[in-house]
């Protein structure tokens, strides 16, 4: 119990620190470019519950949505592909090495250019820029799985399907994981900057024009909104990774214990 | 396997809160083992001394059939000319870049912002890294903050940038310093959870000192993991560089791509965004390099060397 609270302490000790230095430098009512918190909380309030909450924030969490499901089964498809045929994989490997070393950013203006600006340009640009991580390392994770393992499922005359459900799958899934959580990073990296780049709604545009129109707590509030939405993606990578990855933490522990 | 020695190491923040960043600590060290294995694919194809073998003839038979396939579909009219034009208008414009004073000029200005964002990240990464790591108390209070700043995608940051620094360098850097710095720190934190007590408590036991031990015994131990964070940083800092470049019009490779797509330089810009994979590739064989020579005592690179 005592531990417990201890936690607790630890958690919201520095947090609360830093809240508190902020109130107490901004008691004089804050200056131009930072806001009091209770200002800030107001902006946040008034901008992303009211009508934005339709118009901006679901638009993009929609976009989001999209273009990640569709990066991670792409990705994941194609990484198997790939990973099962060494011939293919020898053949685009230098390809992929490339495509990868292109900065994701700079697609944006391509894609608005073949696409046009709507909001198939902006998952479009989420998919191209943010697969690669989860394509390489499904095909790395395919490719590494092991030898003897794959010879003894090929002796039980599993199938090509059995093979790739019952083993190569989960030998590869910790991988995966580690590949689909650096894309959802790039993802939302990319939509935020397809929607600075040219839209009309979405929070991307509306954090740049409340600086534009300078008025700065509500471009706050935006950056606010931006890194709570960055939290949730990575809270809920961590708990699926969690569930999903249980059997391979818990071999790990017995090999460290070992 | 040989990563199983990077991987036995004993995690810093070791209660249950942060098992998630365990798995992630383990899966990222998985994928980016310090040196070997993995996705070495390219700079292993490019090391010189080795036969050239039936795998890297098929890389170029790839290449080349991507190409024929560029030349072929904008002629034959698979896809639209002006949205895409064949490879060999490309390449003529992107060799006529290369003679041109100032391409090499504007990608002069991206690698000076890579850079010296790159070189603040990593000191400031290993600073902080090292004083939160090798405190106990330090450790448990930050731990919650990072959780919650690191996630935080740097590009929200765009308009403070601009709102503080304009039009000057600074602003790039703010956005490159914050995204690379928790890579860096990250991995230092890691580095500096991993040393071990034995050995530790032998060089207390032989007398060494607080900073003699800091140089013999943490500091080797922190090297691979701070590498790995300096390569991952690495590709992120080129990707903030040119984010900036397009959103707030820094000067350089980034901009110059905005420009000619603006103006309808079609073969430009795609001679530019080629010109940017070269440079993500030279990037990443210029790390390699480094942090095969930063750890040429590790176990991992003599092994390397033997095979």
């Amino acid at each position: 119990m005592a531990k417990q609270l201890a936690n607790i302490g630890f958690f919201i000790g520095l947090p609360a620190v830093l809240l508190f230095l902020w109130w107490a430098a901004t008691l004089d009512g804050g200056s131009f470019y930072v806001p009091t918190p209770s200002r800030l909380g107001d902006a946040f309030a008034s901008v992303w519950l009211g009508d934005r909450f339709v118009t901006d924030l679901l638009p993009s969490l929609a976009r989001l949505t999209i273009g990640l499901v569709l990066t991670i089964v792409a990705g994941i498809l194609l990484g198997f592909l790939i990973g099962s045929y060494s011939w293919l994989r020898k053949t685009l490997e230098p390809l992929l090495d490339f495509f990868r070393a292109i900065p994701p950013p700079v697609l944006i203006p391509v894609l608005q250019l073949v696409i046009g600006i709507n909001d198939q340009m902006r998952i479009f640009a989420i998919v191209f820029g943010a697969i690669w991580p989860v394509l390489l390392n499904t095909v790395d994770g395919v490719r590494s799985a092991d030898q003897v393992l794959n010879e003894t499922s090929r002796t039980f005359h599993l199938s090509r399907w059995q093979r790739i459900v019952y083993f190569i799958g989960p030998s590869a899934s910790p991988q995966i994981m580690t590949g689909v959580r650096q894309s959802l990073s790039i993802g939302l990296i990319l939509l935020v900057i397809s929607e600075m780049f040219g839209a009309s709604d979405g929070i991307g545009f509306t954090v740049i024009l409340f600086q534009r129109s300078f008025k700065i707590p509500e471009m706050w509030s935006g950056i606010l909104m931006l890194g709570l939405i960055g939290i949730a993606l990575s809270t809920l990578t961590k708990i699926v990774e969690g569930r999903v990855l249980r059997w391979y933490h818990g071999l790990k522990e017995v090999q460290h214990a070992s | 396997m040989e990563h199983n020695a990077v991987l036995a190491y004993k995690f810093p923040f070791s209660d249950n809160l942060t098992q998630g960043a365990v798995v992630a600590a383990i899966l990222t060290e998985r994928e980016h083992p310090p040196l070997h294995g993995g996705r070495a694919g390219m700079s292993r194809g490019i090391r010189a001394g080795q036969p050239f073998e039936a795998s890297q003839a098929l890389g170029f038979v790839g290449i080349g059939l991507f190409l024929l396939l560029w030349e072929t579909a904008p002629r034959v009219g698979w896809v639209n000319r002006t949205f895409l034009p064949e490879f060999s208008l490309v390449a003529q414009k992107f060799f006529a870049y290369l003679a041109d004073i100032s391409f090499w000029t504007d990608v002069g200005r991206t690698m000076t912002a890579w850079a010296i964002g790159l070189i603040i990240s990593i000191i400031a990464g290993v600073v902080f890294g090292f004083a939160i790591g090798l405190n106990g108390f330090l450790k448990r209070t930050t731990r919650s903050t990072i959780e919650f700043l690191r996630p935080i995608p740097s590009v929200a940051l765009v308009p403070l940038a601009v709102l503080l620094f304009g039009l000057s360098i600074e602003s790039s850097l703010m956005l490159i310093v914050y995204a690379c710095f928790w890579q860096v720190l990250i991995q230092v934190l890691y580095g500096v959870g991993d040393v071990d007590p034995v050995a530790e408590s032998t060089a207390r036991a032989f007398g060494l000192g607080r900073f003699a031990r800091m140089r013999h015994v943490v500091w080797p131990t922190v090297l691979p993991y701070l590498m790995t964070g300096v390569r991952l940083a690495s590709t992120v800092a080129i990707i903030l560089a040119i984010t900036a470049e397009l959103l707030i019009g820094q000067p350089g490779i980034g901009y110059q791509i905005g420009l000619t797509q603006a103006g309808g330089r079609v073969p430009e810009m795609y001679a530019l965004i080629v010109a940017t994979g070269f440079i993500g590739v030279v990037i990443n064989i210029f790390i390699r390099n480094l942090e095969r020579q930063t750890l040429k005592w590790h176990p991992s690179v003599t092994r390397e060397g033997r095979n």
